[in-house]
């Protein structure tokens, strides 16, 4: 019996590996919307990775900064100091692109973390639910019905306003990043409980969950180590699309105002901030912000439809 | 058809007690009520007697009873920060959204549904294949971007539309307040309204796209055809009439997020209404405001959810069908 229980854990990731040598790497290969927004999607993620080694310098370091660099327009020398902007300077005489690269680290660590926190969530209560059926799979599934039927952007600002009255003024600014990601990742976590329920709900009459039950195995083991990697392509493709959502949904939320602290400011802060020189005519403080918002935005979401269409015919 | 109303009705009601249940201990526990009436000057004596006459030393049931009965006579208490009665500030900015709210539903019902059309029936034209790419991008645009670069375009650069507030506005009766009768009020009232519906419009043209290129494969069309009837009455007599009713369940659907997404549109135009009052709620942590709005938004998407059901029920014999032999 040694080899049938090793079986499920060394055979899942050797799947995962031919299914990336073949069918996915195959259709990854020929789908140029997918190469084209994952390069999109690399190249953002690596300048904000690196933002502090590859930024022209660093905006929050008002030593770095020249107050007579403001508002100096893209790829035009500075009236004053003669200084060139690839994208502009804004107010502060800040440089446009460090200042994005900035930006979209905040709002990908978010989005990332959010992510994360709405898959961990929806996963073991997807799981439980699954496993254990009857009136706890009845109730939390109602539950996530109710949740569904409203707009995640309200349950995120409610969540996000419920915290803010428990923690303590010195303290907001500081959690403020933190409460964000719990509430956007509290609105997020019903996609993944109902396709890790249903998905499980299928799974656990197979045999190889049977025979891991003869031998004993402890309800956890069988959930995490046995069903869990045989769900894991519907969660990945959600996770994507939810990563896409994640981010705008943090953006909307700094835009709003009631997102990231104004010192650590995101792509929708800076969103934000751009529309009050709109007027004046300083437009580059508001557009590039937002076509990186876009651009990033757009690529996760075509690689998540990618990725859903790749999968569908043999995981679901 | 009875049981089965009844059966909804009351899982609505349950909906609404959860969701007065999380409001009131929203208002309940969310920072210290007493704290947030009185300032910081007042003694540890006086707080006591706050709380005695406010009934917050009675059990949690009984406070959670006296917090339904309120609600529904439409008592929220006084908000935090703007000392007014909850009640009367929602009341005084609910015009404002439900104006909004109603002008980008119908917009976005009818541009929705005629695009829809449109494109399933020159489903390899041109056009119809650019109106299908800009509708993808416009899923993928934030609404609060789409009303920044509606008000750059067409309220800095052309300088033909308002980009804030409601414009002019004339009260009817006492406390209906309108932007439909000036001509600033209808000018202040377009690009919010499309900055509103836009989404939405994409949705219903999406799926009224979908379902008629699924009648018209079907073998009554076929039939019609047959039959030699014009393609006007075969598209527009037999087809779209087959289509309308999911569209019409859709819509009906996307009329509550519409109101929750009006938070976003609000805030991005100005626009004086419940959903910028929400905002502010949630930035100043105004308990009052913020569980008296959720329970108006429960309450609305309750009772759209339940209409819903019960059209889909009325309209659709196989329905009733299907339901009947489930719950049996």
């Amino acid at each position: 019996m040694t080899p049938e229980t090793q079986a499920p854990q060394t055979k899942a990731p050797g799947r995962l590996y031919r299914a990336w040598d073949s069918d996915l790497a195959y259709a990854f290969r020929t789908a140029p919307v997918a190469i084209v927004a994952t390069l999109v999607v690399l190249v953002v993620v690596f300048c904000s990775v690196f933002a502090p080694l590859i930024a022209p310098m660093n905006p929050y370091n008002p030593a770095a900064l020249n107050l007579m660099n403001g508002f100096t327009p893209p790829m035009e020398p500075n009236a004053f100091t003669g200084e060139v902007f690839l994208l502009g300077a804004d107010g502060q005489g800040r440089d446009m692109l460090s200042t994005i690269m900035y930006g979209t680290r905040t709002s990908l660590f978010v989005g990332a973390m959010a992510v994360l926190f709405a898959m961990v969530m929806g996963i073991s209560i997807g799981l439980f639910a699954g496993w254990r059926g009857g009136w706890v799979d009845s109730a939390l599934m109602r539950i996530a019905d109710v949740q569904l039927a409203f707009p995640a952007i309200l349950i995120a600002l409610l969540v996000f306003g419920i915290a803010r009255g428990f923690i303590p003024d010195g303290l907001r600014d500081q959690l403020a990043i933190w409460v964000l990601i719990v509430a956007i990742g509290l609105s997020d976590w019903v996609q993944f409980a109902r396709v890790v329920r249903g998905a499980s709900m299928v799974e656990k009459n197979k045999e190889y969950v049977q025979a891991a039950q003869v031998i004993g195995a402890h309800p956890l083991k069988i959930m995490f180590r046995h069903i869990l990697p045989n769900v894991m392509g519907p969660v990945l493709v959600i996770a994507t699309i939810s990563l896409a959502l994640a981010i705008i949904a943090e953006a909307t939320l700094s835009f709003l105002g009631v997102g990231v602290p104004p010192t650590q400011p995101s792509l929708g802060t800076l969103i934000r901030v751009g529309q009050g020189f709109l007027i004046s005519g300083e437009w580059w403080i508001l557009l590039f912000p937002a076509v990186t918002l876009l651009a990033l935005a757009l690529s996760v979401n075509l690689l998540g439809d990618w990725l859903r269409d790749a999968l569908n015919p043999r995981l679901r | 058809m009875i049981a089965f109303i009844i059966r909804r009705l009351i899982q609505s009601i349950i909906v609404m007690v959860a969701v007065a249940a999380v409001s009131f201990a929203l208002f309940r526990f969310v920072g210290d009520p007493i704290n947030s009436m009185v300032g910081q000057e007042a003694s540890i004596d006086d707080r006591q007697a706050l709380r005695d006459s406010l009934g917050l030393n009675d059990p949690i049931i009984t406070q959670f009873g006296r917090f339904i009965g309120n609600a529904l006579q439409g008592e929220f208490g006084i908000s935090y920060r703007l000392q007014m009665p909850v009640t009367e500030l929602i009341m005084q900015r609910l015009p404002a959204t439900l104006e909004l709210a109603l002008v980008s539903g119908t917009l976005a019902f009818i541009t929705g549904l005629g695009l829809g059309v449109y494109t399933a029936l020159r489903r390899r034209g041109v056009l119809s294949n650019v109106i299908m790419t800009g509708s993808l991008i416009g899923v993928s645009l934030p609404t609060f971007l789409i009303g920044v670069l509606l008000i750059w375009v067409f309220a800095v650069e052309l300088r033909w539309l308002p980009s804030n507030g409601r414009g002019e506005v004339v009260s009817i009766g006492s406390w209906w307040s309108t932007g439909f009768l000036t001509t600033s009020g209808r000018l202040a009232l377009i690009l919010p309204a499309i900055t509103l519906g836009l989404y939405q419009m994409t949705l219903i043209m999406r799926l009224v796209r979908a379902e008629l290129l699924e009648v018209l494969r079907s073998d009554f069309i076929k039939f019609a055809r047959a039959r030699g009837l014009s393609a006007r009455a075969v598209n527009f007599g037999h087809a779209l009439k087959n289509t309308l009713v999911p569209v019409i369940t859709i819509t009906g659907l996307q009329l509550g997020s519409i109101i929750a997404f009006a938070i976003i549109t609000e805030t991005v135009f100005n626009w004086p209404g419940v959903g910028a009052l929400f905002i502010s709620s949630v930035r100043f942590v105004d308990v009052p405001v913020m569980s008296a709005y959720l329970m108006m938004i429960a309450l609305i998407f309750v009772i759209i959810n339940l209409i819903v059901d019960l059209l889909y029920y009325a309209v659709d014999p196989r329905l009733r069908v299907d339901r009947a032999a489930h719950s049996h």
